[in-house]
């Protein structure tokens, strides 16, 4: 009795406290007007004074570094201190602490699926209204799509990566006198104009060891949310629309009049044999004209390679197929889900969402680049490396449709099974468009 | 330097106590089986040195063994019984009956090939004056590993479209002859006996050193008297070499035969599992880590687990009837 009397009294002084405290914080806003938080814009971040926030990631250093420095503006103008902790162990780790009551304030997920786990758990909160404001006026509603769990929103985009891109050599190109394509079409009016002479239009590879198969996973996706949006894309995933349903069919068809085209690509089945990385190491000297292939792939050309607008390699977007289908990009990118609704955590996320983080973040990516942000608050400008500035051209676009890898969100014995060794199959045997839709479906799991 | 010591300093204490208790919990045994006496010396000694290692074997062997085989039984998740449906899966589908006639090929052909050249190489070089150079060229492969010597072969077997500048090493011999090259590692059945090779290629080696000394441990009055009695080339090597180093051919034919059927890096660097050439180890590899199906993986096992049974059979009644004989 006492005890519990004792217990009532402690609580009710440990409110009190805590109401004189908010007062406090209240009454000691961040001051725009002394200059620390002029460089953040007009959201009015209030000040946290001595509060610690932690971000967990499977971002290490050297990369972890620069979102650290990318936090200092932040950091001065509210008291709060952000810490940035990565873990190579990320995946496995992060369940493992959110369930052992030892989240992280905000965790930095990439993939959509641990996202809707982890809001499972019941420890992860929903992000803030200034938070939900900025994600609503700078993302597109793909990315927005991403970050929300069963139509709640939680967690805003962090950085983001491009798969749409067809690499190309603009040096040949000028040679030969073509112009980049901006439709399907026209990039396939090419094709046949590089055909008629002589040249290898499409180069391709899809040999990538246990995972052989998933470039071409990615060439059907690409089909997919070109040809029939966003809706039919996310229906594919979840098996709502099977493999051998007409739309999968007819997307199938197009990826075979464009990568299977003995015309274009010369040797078919020698593509299930080249590896994805020494698939367009022919670009620059002219052996194969294009490829389609993600924004990394700009890593595989040996150093001295001109890697630009006019250079040796450069990249253009993968042209859209139908117009009702506004500017269709397939890509990956990371969330930042809270696992705390304290205010220096709830003031942490805006910060994270504000157009001011992400140019700041940028400013220590420099020229060798290798940071995008879909937020489309950062003027193109802002990127140093002309490539990023192109990727985030079309990953920002509000209008846009935004994908995420849907072979990734298939279960495994589809998405890393079934369609990669199904695919295989079709570029290295010539198995029909009906038979190995058959095989990926039948492979499915039945619950 | 600061930042390791203090984030591996932590570190370093748990294996000095995982250490220090290992040693306390020897030192507890043997005292107590040092106060034994009179009648339970010996159970307690018995005990005490083979308790050990009967805990490990069956944590670490048996409790597996049977999980994996309580897995067969159990969905891709292990939550639900579906009795031989993983089983009847491995008899229907077409792409595991290639895998399951792969498999007998590589075990096979194989051993054979490698164990028989592994022999001749040693009978023929056993006479020859600096041996030791040929046969270190010959066992260098062997210092490889068999995902290296893939990565090797890669490039023997490359194949490029015709535009391009060709570089494979069999491609360039077989147009040297007039042939037009293939794309070899998509050429079914072919491309099975291509990869037989890489392991040829870097057992023989093992097999040649082995069967080499046995060769030399034949007592030489031996081959000395019957060299009297007339025998000489094939008739020596069939009545007095061959029946010598029997037993040693035989255990090297078992280990080539249990090496190719757990098999699986050769298959996975090289093609993938994929053209018709994957063999049950990839398969079951790719089944539990890559598709996540611990059932279909788990069935696979028990599988391999039974064609490798009457080897090791064979194997053991092998080298009993030889301590019978000594």
């Amino acid at each position: 009795m006492l005890i519990s009397k004792k217990g009532r009294l402690a609580a009710t002084g440990f409110a009190v406290l805590a109401l004189v405290t908010t007062a406090l914080v209240t009454v000691t806003p961040a001051d725009a007007a002394t200059g620390k938080c002029a460089s953040l814009g007009t959201t009015h971040y209030a000040a946290q004074k001595g509060k610690t926030v932690t971000v967990f990631t499977s971002i290490l250093d050297p990369e972890l570094s620069k979102y650290q420095n990318a936090m200092k503006p932040f950091e001065a103008c509210t008291g709060i201190t952000v810490k940035w902790e990565g873990s190579n162990q990320f995946e496995a780790l992060l369940p493992v602490r959110v369930k052992g009551g030892n989240a992280p304030s905000i965790a930095v997920i990439p993939q959509p699926g641990l996202i809707a786990q982890m809001v499972a758990t019941g420890k992860a909160v929903k992000a803030p209204a200034q938070t939900l404001a900025n994600v609503n006026k700078y993302w597109s509603a793909g990315w927005k799509g991403y970050g929300s769990v069963n139509g709640k929103f939680y967690a805003a985009p962090n950085s983001a990566n491009m798969k749409s891109l067809v690499w190309y050599s603009p040096k040949q190109f000028a040679k030969y006198g073509y112009t980049v394509p901006t439709t399907w079409t026209g990039m396939l009016a090419l094709a046949d104009k590089m055909a008629a002479a002589g040249q290898t239009a499409f180069c391709g590879g899809i040999g990538s060891g246990g995972a052989t198969g998933w470039p071409a996973t990615d060439w059907l996706e690409e089909v997919v949310v070109r040809q029939f949006g966003a809706k039919v894309y996310a229906d594919w995933i979840s098996h709502k629309v099977k493999f051998s349903s007409p739309q999968i069919m007819a997307a199938m068809k197009t990826v075979a009049d464009w990568m299977l085209n003995p015309k274009y690509v010369g040797n078919v089945s020698a593509i299930a044999t080249t590896t994805f990385q020494s698939a367009g190491l022919g670009i620059p000297t002219g052996s194969c004209m294009m490829l389609q292939q993600a924004s990394f792939y700009g890593a595989q050309y040996p150093a001295g390679t001109d890697v630009s607008a006019n250079g040796d390699v450069y990249a253009f977007y993968l042209p859209g197929i139908n117009p009702a289908v506004k500017t269709p990009v397939e890509g990956g990118g990371e969330f930042m889900l809270a696992f705390s609704s304290k205010p220096e955590v709830a003031e942490t996320q805006n910060y994270l969402s504000s157009p001011q983080y992400a140019a700041n973040r940028l400013a220590q990516a420099g020229s060798s680049g290798g940071w995008i942000s879909a937020n489309n608050g950062v003027p193109l400008s802002a990127y140093k490396n002309a490539l990023d500035a192109l990727s985030a051209k079309y990953l920002s676009d509000k209008q846009g449709t935004f994908v995420f890898d849907a072979s990734d969100a298939m279960p495994a014995a589809v998405g890393a099974g079934a369609m990669w060794t199904e695919f295989t199959n079709w570029f290295a045997s010539g198995k029909s468009i009906a038979d190995v839709a058959a095989a990926v479906d039948s492979a499915w799991p039945a619950s | 330097m600061n930042s390791f010591l203090s984030v591996n300093l932590p570190k370093f204490g748990q294996i000095l106590s995982a250490l220090a208790i290992f040693f306390a919990i020897l030192a507890v045994i043997f005292y107590i089986a040092g106060k034994a006496n009179g009648r339970k010396t010996k159970p307690i000694a018995t005990l005490v040195l083979l308790g050990p290692a009967l805990v490990l074997l069956f944590a670490g062997l048996v409790v597996p063994a049977f999980q994996t085989i309580f897995f067969s039984f159990k969905d891709a998740n292990s939550v639900k019984f579906i009795g031989l449906e993983n089983y009847t899966w491995i008899l229907h589908d077409p792409n595991i009956h290639q895998v399951l006639i792969n498999t007998a090929l590589w075990i096979v052909i194989t051993p054979f090939a490698t164990t028989g050249l592994g022999l001749l190489l040693a009978i023929f070089l056993d006479r020859m004056k600096r041996e030791s150079i040929p046969k270190s060229l010959l066992f260098m492969p062997m210092a490889i590993s068999f995902v290296g010597a893939s990565v090797i072969w890669q490039f023997v077997y490359n194949f490029a479209i015709p535009k391009q500048p060709q570089t494979g090493l069999l491609s360039a011999i077989v147009r040297r002859f007039g042939f037009t090259p293939s794309n070899w590692i998509l050429t079914h059945p072919l491309n099975n006996f291509l990869l037989m090779i890489i392991f040829v290629w870097v057992e023989t080696g093992f097999a040649m050193v082995i069967l080499s000394a046995a060769i030399k441990a034949v007592p030489a009055d031996i081959v000395e008297a019957s060299a009297l009695d007339g025998a000489a080339g094939w008739k020596l090597f069939r009545s007095i070499t061959f029946p010598m180093v029997r037993s040693t051919f035989i255990v090297v034919l078992a280990t080539m035969v249990v090496t190719s059927l757990k098999l699986f890096d050769i298959v996975r660097t090289m093609t993938g599992g994929n053209f018709g050439t994957s063999v049950i180890a990839n398969e079951m590899y790719s089944q539990v880590f890559v598709r996540f199906d611990q059932g279909r993986g788990s069935a696979l096992a028990v599988v391999l687990f039974i064609f490798v049974t009457p080897i090791l059979v064979f194997n053991i009644r092998n080298i009993r009837r030889e301590r019978s004989i000594a």
